[in-house]
């Protein structure tokens, strides 16, 4: 029985290696060529292979300072396990896992990756504490850079606080991977909002030389229908609420969720779990177009949600949401006295003096329009992941030093 | 169904309804583990060694080496011989043969002079032992005057093997050491002395792992450990390779084998029987999984027999002999290329990897991932096929050098 605030259990160290054996080694390894952020599997699981953990945490650490999150969160079968040859025998080598199992070791034994540079080069403010400002954050540090994070909320690390349920990813790992940016020397300021506390403006009166706004999409996305119906929650709403009290609400009998990506999953499973008897989740997408990743999708199905998919909602009537068949003529009318709205999310523009089209700034080569002002993770284009979330941090960054150092 | 095939055979004139027995080792250690391995099909026994001296053991006293998830590649252990007192082990004895009188019981021993080593012979013929194995092989006694240190001197194995005759009738089988660059002086020296057959290969000396944070070899006996035995499917090539230099050997070559060293399998079973090896004995793959490994050995050894057509184990013995030469004997003239199956590659490349760094850069891997052979530079080596994971490569094209201008 899966429990709210405990994540499954890791690889012991016999899997492990079990697991790094049936990696076949490839020359010119597929998985290595498919990370967003190059953490390169290839050569950390060949160091797993060797007993080398330190070395694979070096690796790890070195290419994607948010590792152990990504390895928990993130979606591989879209990435490095895609391209992974042992597919083609069996099933491809469990690559989140055994990043896992490297990440697990790093805070077991204490070793650390990545030390701090003591030069003081230029002060860089971040807004945003998000995977992408800690990767940005994290990047700038380890070269010599004075970084500061500004975070709206009490806590930092954005949507990995607020969104992801423990059970997939516990705040006590959110804390250890925001730590080891902050052991680089990273400031992380809370409780101050950009548009409200402070401004483009103020950051660099204060001395910042430049500016990353890594502000995220932390808002949900609704429909009209929906407005000031009181049994309807968004998802971004439900999820922080239950995570903010560790999984203690009361939850009625039945759900009805309404979306069908990663966000919808997590809500019905998390539904699930505190002990919610029926959950339905209605998609609009249909199977073969299912957004969720694999393993949320799995997850939830393994939990008894009841997946519908296809359908799109069209009229709403107190608890009772009547939806048509997307590719159809089929109707389906569903009441709940819980309805949670999974359907997107979208960027608060709080402070940002910038048009987004699409909910996207455009920026060229993470450089807004206002010199020495960037942007980077969901605000940009690109996969709504947190690896590329990380990727794009890390990009922002080499943006930042080649600017600041005229190169 | 390979009920009916007869794995039974006659060796030293001793019937065995198998001929799997287990080693003289912690595995036959006392009547009960006896009787249990008997009661689950095994041909007979070795009795764990006895003697006049009685084994003060250490603890822990076993390691293991691994690689990658596999588990007893080698096993090393330091335990002696038997612990129980003398008195102990010859009823144990006494009663499984009367208990199992169609079993082979056959008795260990080691003295620490000719006269405990004739005691011993008489005590256990007295006990109705059918054979005496002389355990002339331990590596880890605590005593220079016995086991593996006595196994490299022919004169002391001559004089013990005489003393263990004038004690008993019984066949003698004499347990060699394979700590030696060569086995044939000890080994003529048994049967000289009167030994009517050699067991071998007793542990290889070893020290298979350290801890590289205290700098203490494993297993650690507060924070010491000895030289000592090792054994298990790692030691298999060197137990081959003993079999083969004593039943190639001139005047040795009618002599009978009981061979031990890693066997685990029926195909281990079977290769040690085309070298030249009747009775088999066998102890790490009974620590690891149990007396009921016997299961799938007689089993498999009847399959094997009955897809072959061969009628009797005996038709088997020393089949692959006469195909080991000496180096200098191979035909040197041709080279046989690698062929590459299509359908089975999986495009890793390890191939490709493993024939530049340690072959002969005749292998490269397109941007589809498609490994081309280059002829010119391939010497016909199969390193390529040892390291690929799916079997996809196989022998070939052989060409002669002359044809290739080499």
């Amino acid at each position: 029985m899966k429990e709210y605030l405990k994540e499954k259990k890791g690889l012991t160290p016999l899997l492990a290696q079990e697991e790094a054996a049936r990696c076949l080694l490839c020359l010119d390894a597929p998985c290595s060529k498919a990370c967003p952020c190059q953490t390169d599997p290839a050569k950390f699981i060949r160091s797993i292979r060797f007993l080398n953990f330190d070395g694979a945490v070096d690796t790890i650490r070195i290419n994607n300072p948010l590792g152990g999150i990504c390895a928990r969160v993130c979606p591989t079968e879209k990435y490095c396990q895609q391209g992974c040859i042992r597919a083609g025998l069996d099933k491809p080598i469990d690559i989140g896992a055994l990043q896992r199992y490297v990440t697990d070791y790093e805070e077991e034994s204490g070793y650390k990756a990545l030390e701090p540079n003591s030069e003081k080069r230029d002060r860089v403010a971040i807004i945003g504490s998000g995977p992408s400002g800690l990767s940005a954050a994290n990047i700038l540090a380890r070269n010599g850079y004075q970084v500061t994070i500004f975070e709206k909320n009490k806590k930092p690390g954005g949507y990995l606080s607020y969104g992801i349920p423990p059970y997939r990813l516990p705040q006590s790992v959110v804390e250890n991977e925001i730590k080891h940016t902050t052991d680089l020397g990273v400031k992380i300021v809370v409780d101050t909002e950009l548009g409200k506390d402070i401004s483009l403006d103020s950051l660099f009166i204060e001395g910042f030389k430049a500016i990353i706004i890594a502000t995220g999409y932390d808002s949900a996305r609704t429909l009209e229908m929906f407005n000031d119906n009181p049994y309807v929650e968004t998802a971004v709403d439900f999820l922080r609420r239950v995570i903010n009290c560790e999984g203690k609400v009361s939850l009625p009998d039945e759900m009805l969720v309404i979306g069908g990506g990663d966000v919808a999953m997590d809500v019905a499973t998390t539904a699930k779990v505190l002990g919610v008897k029926k959950v339905t989740c209605v998609a609009r997408e249909d199977m073969e177009h299912f957004p969720a990743s694999r393993k949320e999708y799995q997850e939830a199905v393994d939990n008894s949600v009841s997946i519908i998919s296809g359908f799109t909602p069209s009229e709403v009537n107190g608890c009772t949401v009547k939806f048509n068949e997307v590719d159809g003529q089929g109707v389906l009318s569903l009441s709940s006295s819980k309805i949670v709205l999974a359907i997107g999310q979208v960027p608060s523009k709080n402070g940002i003096p910038f048009e987004f089209n699409r909910g996207e700034i455009e920026v060229k080569d993470y450089q807004t329009s206002m010199p020495k002002v960037f942007a980077c993770g969901d605000i940009t284009s690109g996969d709504k992941t947190v690896v590329y979330a990380v990727k794009k941090g890390k990009e922002t960054a080499e943006a930042v030093m080649k600017v600041l150092e005229g190169r | 169904m390979a009920k009916k095939v007869d794995v039974s055979l006659d060796f030293l004139g001793v019937h065995f309804e198998n001929p799997f027995v287990l080693s003289s080792s912690p595995v036959g250690n006392c009547y009960e583990m006896c009787a249990k391995c008997l009661d689950e099909g095994w041909g007979g026994v070795v009795f764990k060694t006895i003697g006049f001296f009685i084994a003060n053991e250490v603890s822990p006293r076993f390691d293991n080496l691994r690689k990658e998830g596999t588990s007893f590649l080698g096993f090393r252990n330091l335990e002696q011989i038997a612990e129980h007192p003398l008195k102990e082990n010859l009823e144990a004895i006494a009663r499984l043969k009367k208990d199992y009188p169609n079993k082979v019981i056959i008795a260990s021993i080691m003295g620490q002079n000719e006269k405990e080593w004739e005691d011993l012979a008489k005590l256990v013929t007295e006990a109705g032992a059918d054979m005496i194995e002389c355990n002339f092989s331990c590596p880890q006694m605590t005593s220079h005057a016995m086991g593996s240190d006595v196994g490299v001197n022919p004169d002391l194995v001559k004089k013990y093997c005489q003393a263990v005759r004038r004690g008993s009738k019984l066949p003698i089988l004499s347990k060699m050491t394979p700590n030696q660059a060569s086995m044939i002086p000890a080994s003529l020296a048994s049967i000289e002395g009167g030994a009517d057959g050699i067991a071998t290969i007793n542990t290889v000396k070893s020290i298979t792992n350290i801890d590289v944070n205290n700098f203490v070899p494993i297993p650690s006996v507060a924070g010491k450990s000895p030289v000592s035995g090792y054994s298990g499917k790692a030691v298999k090539p060197i137990a081959l390779r003993f079999i083969h230099e004593i039943h190639s050997h001139e005047k040795l070559k009618n002599v009978p084998i009981s061979g031990i060293g890693g066997i685990e399998t029926w195909q281990d079973a079977v290769e040690f029987f085309l070298l030249g090896a009747e009775v088999l004995q066998i102890t790490t793959a009974v620590m690891q999984y149990g007396y009921r490994i016997i299961d799938d050995l007689v089993d498999g050894v009847k399959h094997y027999l009955m897809r072959h057509n061969f009628k009797s184990l005996k038709e088997v013995i020393g089949l692959a002999t006469k195909n080991i030469v000496p180096a200098e004997d191979l035909d040197r003239s041709f080279v046989i290329f690698p062929k590459f199956d299509s359908e089975k590659c999986v495009h890793c490349g390890r191939c490709v990897i493993s024939c530049y760094d340690g072959g002969h850069q005749a292998l490269t891997f397109t941007e589809e991932r498609k490994v081309v052979l280059d002829k010119k530079r391939c010497v016909g080596c199969f390193l390529c096929a040892n390291v690929c994971p799916v079997a996809a490569i196989s022998l070939g094209e052989r060409v002669t050098k002359k044809e290739l201008g080499r």
